[in-house]
């Protein structure tokens, strides 16, 4: 049976629902796993679902990503286990370093929460397995620091070869660079994003005019758990 | 015959405000990372201006009036320092 490890930090508070979309909707084995108490072995997925982390206090994600259960993903970052960091877990990734960039308080200077679209670049690996190049995906945003940065040079060099996440033409809701929603390891394995999957992973959720795009994100990871990626 | 100055603003708690992100930034990385030397950590926010006037005095008394006047920090809760930037 696929076990899947939700990491929860002081601050995180998306935990509970990442795993009843994992439990309830697509009936995979999830623990909610406390950092001091977390360890790699035996978990076949890690989902850093969202919140804030340490009260967001000196960066989102910057105090998180010095602890030790953050530490040895960043050692074990070639056994090839796959890693989601959703929203405040995307931030915890890219202070980690194991994702390229950065994420700068939104353009408006406001917290802001709705539904997107967006549409997948590249896909690969165990999170994107059963999308396809300009899959669209909707879901919500809810972040006051999701401004993506990375200079041009990184952007040619690094995110154009990986597989991406943008927000649809005129659905950028922070004013990140080149509309970016979200960002992988060239292999695909380790994904970050700032929407959130799991708020739009069940048909009763999305507003008119959307639909659960989450669901596709965990699909995947299903399937290529079992199949291969 | 006026200059551009660079005047830098550092706004932080008063002793004995309570500072928990300075708290936090300390306790949860820079002594659990075995930093003992390190006694205390405050934090704040930090402002770098540039300004007109005749000298570097009269830049940072320019600053330090507006401050007041525009409230830029809290004088209830807030320490200030007003300098130039070297």
């Amino acid at each position: 049976m696929v076990k899947v490890a939700v990491l929860k930090f002081p601050g995180t508070n998306c935990d509970e629902d990442v795993h009843h979309v994992l439990k309830n909707v697509f009936f995979v084995d999830s623990q909610i796993v406390w950092y001091k108490n977390f360890s790699l072995n035996g978990w076949d997925a890690i989902i850093i679902p969202g919140g804030f982390s340490y009260g967001d206090w000196l960066r989102a994600g910057a105090i998180a990503a010095r602890t030790s259960a953050i530490e040895e993903l960043i050692n074990a970052r070639d056994i090839g286990v796959p890693v989601l960091g959703i929203c405040n877990g995307f931030q915890i990734l890219v202070e980690a370093g194991l994702l390229p960039g950065a994420l700068l308080p939104n353009e408006s200077g406001r917290f802001v929460c709705r539904w997107v679209r967006t549409y997948v670049e590249r896909p690969r690996g165990p999170w994107l397995s059963l999308t396809t190049e300009g899959y669209e995906i909707h879901m919500p945003v809810a972040h006051g620091e999701g401004r993506y940065y990375i200079d041009e040079e990184n952007y040619q060099n690094i995110l154009l070869k990986s597989p991406l996440i943008r927000y649809a033409k005129g659905d950028n809701p922070n004013g990140s660079v080149y509309d970016i929603a979200g960002v992988a390891s060239e292999d695909g394995l380790i994904l970050g994003l700032m929407p959130h999957p799991e708020r739009s992973s069940e048909d009763l959720l999305p507003p008119r005019g959307f639909r659960p795009g989450g669901r596709i994100i965990f699909e995947s990871l299903v399937y290529s758990l079992k199949r291969g990626w | 015959m006026t200059f551009i100055h660079r005047v830098e603003i550092i706004i932080t708690n008063k002793k004995g405000v309570k500072d928990p992100e300075g708290e936090t930034i300390h306790k949860h990385l820079i002594l659990r990372k075995g930093y003992n030397v390190v006694h205390n950590v405050r934090t704040g926010k930090y402002l770098l201006l540039t300004v007109s006037a005749s000298s570097e005095e009269e830049a940072v008394n320019i600053v330090k009036e507006m401050c007041e006047k525009l409230r830029i920090y809290n004088p209830v809760v807030h320490d200030i320092e007003v300098r130039i930037r070297g």
